[in-house]
């Protein structure tokens, strides 16, 4: 399956570790990722808050310029950023909802040839692993089973909310993606308070205490129900749980040490991948709980599901 | 009938005794309201069971609730969607967040709620002179704080905020969403010190993470991030506030950050939203990150070269779409909430597939092409 790849910003800047999981993951996968790499950052929400138009004009662009791609062959796009797919599900919205708005927006890109035609497909990796590829394919592709592994699921707010927008229905359960695919993969899923709230990361230059109070609290949550570790399919969220956790302890006033692992860190895993290979070493927080599943798990296919 | 099964958290504060589950069954019709469900076992099996109520047709905005951990108007969640929504077959029914309960299902709206839309001057505030009879305003002027006047002061918004669920101080998306039914009226005569009020105060508008847990509780399409959004875009574009919580310094670096290097170079971000890298403001808040950056930089997660030089830089025409529509003699902006979805055929957002129906969930308020 080929698709057209938007990596967006953090996943090339601070967290280098997400976008090189990701292309080894693929390559096990059978995903060909053409890297959309004239697209802009999708805004995060800052700039649609600055100047709607200009939001929703870059991202016209980057659909554009995927659409240009599907012509040539890719399915559809992908991201890897749940807030990439947020901003650009909104902008989508706004596109695909008024004609005269979307030719206005057509009007600026089309002095480089651009034109974005309504209804692109956007997924998030979490998304086309679970809608094209398939749990059950995922499952017959597992070397490493996660079992024992107790992994909590942190959705984070852009790729849940609000549910129309981003086709949330009882046929796509997209808010419930996180716990299939973990289980999907042999894990055990923990169930904590914080998994559907805010990472904090939005404000940390505006209210720092807010900011690190809530990566804290759902770091501390996750503790408290004995979770080894979290998955994040939002490298935002990542910096304010991985990153900023010594901080967000100072604030809580208590140790966390929670290991926050990427979505495709956490898939590789279960493929077969040394955690060094997926970039874990990179982490702020060690992931010490995961290397150490990983050592302790003896031979890989079968062994450990008979056991 | 078919026999539903509600969940209700009964809790006295006066009795001292903790909170505790108890389950009724109610046989009622699939269309008919967790409410109805409320009041008939309050009238039939536990007349001591608290919940407020009034005109049981979602405007008074008086049934407020969670029900399966989510905040909704009681009397406009049918039962039937409610058990569909409840996983284990239970209905689950809480009284709302961020609020002190005053029993079972009732939570005091005084001490947060109406506190915080009193602390926003919820008048007009008339702009002088005033006129001899009406204000004559154009109806299009009017047509964008139609969203923020749907508000019914439920409630249901605040009590799922996550901001406040951290920091109780916080104003708000009920008061603010008020708040901007004035800002963007314009026969109020004071939008810049309402503005400059909301945006100092470091509990305000710049307190939103943009989490959007208030546009998907509110069960009249009003949205209040979106009017915290539009707060914002007024106060910075419009009047050049900047503000002591590095609000307007942070909208502001981002953008610049974007237009210069077409990706986020993250590194650039904090330090500018302070100021940069040299204000005396920076400064605390770079010592204070020093133990994260030390992390990243031994953990090879961010190297020295990566974050002082510029990997990237925008493409020209990204660089041309800032120009052109930062020159527009005009801010344009498409309100759905105002002019609904075009239903030429299926909205698509991200699906894709024969098999998908969607319905675009907005409440048009008005058909208007041009908006």
């Amino acid at each position: 399956m080929k698709v057209a790849y938007w990596p967006g910003c953090v996943s090339r800047g601070f967290t280098p570790e997400l976008h090189g999981s990701m292309a080894k993951v693929a390559e096990i996968l059978g995903l060909e990722l053409v890297e959309l790499d004239r697209a802009s950052c999708c805004g995060a929400g800052v700039i649609a808050e600055h100047n709607q138009e200009l939001a929703d004009t870059l991202n016209a662009r980057t659909f554009a310029l995927a659409q240009n791609e599907m012509e040539s062959g890719a399915s559809l796009m992908m991201n890897i950023c749940s807030t990439c797919q947020g901003a650009q599900s909104e902008c989508q919205e706004r596109l695909d909802a008024n004609s005269p708005y979307r030719e206005h927006i057509n009007s600026t890109l089309a002095e480089e040839g651009l034109e974005y035609r309504r209804g692109i497909v956007n997924k998030h990796f979490l998304w086309l692993l679970v809608e094209e590829i398939g749990l059950e394919e995922i499952k017959r592709r597992v070397q490493r089973p996660l079992t024992d592994l107790r992994v909590g699921p942190f959705y984070g707010c852009y790729i849940v909310r609000p549910t129309d927008r981003l086709g949330i229905d009882a046929q796509h359960p997209r808010d419930a993606y996180l716990h299939q695919l973990i289980e999907a993969l042999g894990g055990t899923v923990v169930d904590y308070a914080g998994q559907y709230k805010c990472c904090g990361f939005p404000v940390i230059t505006m209210n720092r205490e807010t900011s690190l109070k809530q990566a804290g609290r759902h770091l501390g949550d996750a503790i408290d129900a004995n979770a080894d570790c979290l998955v994040t399919p939002c490298p935002l969220c990542h910096l304010n749980l991985d990153l900023q956790q010594p901080l967000a302890e100072r604030v809580v006033g208590r140790p966390l040490g929670m290991p926050v692992l990427h979505l495709p860190q956490l898939v590789g895993l279960a493929l077969g991948l040394e955690p060094r290979e997926l970039g874990m070493s990179k982490h702020v927080v060690k992931p010490t709980a995961v290397i150490d599943w990983s050592t302790s798990v003896v031979g890989g296919i079968g062994t450990t599901r008979a056991a | 009938m078919p026999e539903y099964v509600l969940r209700i958290r009964r809790y006295s504060p006066d009795t001292g005794a903790a909170a505790r589950w108890q389950d009724f069954t109610v046989d009622l019709e699939p269309h008919q309201s967790v409410l109805d469900g409320l009041l008939q076992i309050r009238d039939r099996q536990d007349g001591s069971v608290g919940i407020r109520s009034s005109c049981q047709a979602a405007i008074c905005g008086s049934c407020g609730v969670r029900i399966n951990g989510r905040p909704h108007l009681a009397c406009h969640t049918h039962l039937e969607s409610a058990l569909g929504t409840s996983g284990d077959g239970i209905i689950t029914v809480e009284p709302m967040g961020n609020m002190p309960v005053l029993k079972d299902l009732i939570v005091d709206m005084d001490a947060v709620h109406w506190k915080k839309i009193k602390r926003v001057t919820p008048w007009l505030v008339n702009s002088e002179p005033v006129p001899e009879r009406e204000y004559v305003v154009p109806a299009q002027s009017m047509l964008d704080i139609t969203q923020s006047m749907a508000c019914i002061q439920c409630g249901c918004c605040v009590s799922d905020c996550l901001s406040m669920e951290v920091d109780p101080l916080f104003i708000g998306p009920a008061a603010l969403a008020k708040a901007y039914r004035f800002v963007g009226d314009p026969r109020d005569g004071e939008h810049p010190a309402r503005l400059k009020d909301l945006a100092q105060d470091p509990h305000g508008m710049y307190d939103c993470t943009h989490c959007f847990n208030c546009i998907e509780a509110c069960p009249k399409g009003v949205a209040p991030m979106n009017q915290i959004m539009r707060l914002r875009r007024i106060a910075s574009a419009d009047y050049g506030i900047e503000d002591d919580n590095n609000g307007y310094r942070h909208e502001h670096a981002f953008v610049r950050n974007i237009e210069r290097n077409g990706l986020l170079h993250e590194a650039d971000l904090l330090p500018d939203s302070y100021g940069g890298k040299f204000h005396p403001r920076a400064v605390p808040a770079l010592v204070g990150s020093l133990p994260a950056i030390v992390k990243a930089l031994m953990r090879r997660k961010v190297t020295l070269g990566k974050a002082l030089g510029h990997p990237h830089k925008a493409p020209d025409d990204v660089k041309r779409i800032f120009k052109v529509v930062h020159q527009r003699p005009e801010r344009r902006e498409l309100n759905l909430y105002v002019t609904g979805t075009e239903d030429e055929d299926e909205p698509t957002y991200a699906r894709g597939g024969p098999t998908d129906g969607s319905s675009a969930g907005h409440t048009p308020a008005e058909r208007s092409p041009n908006a």
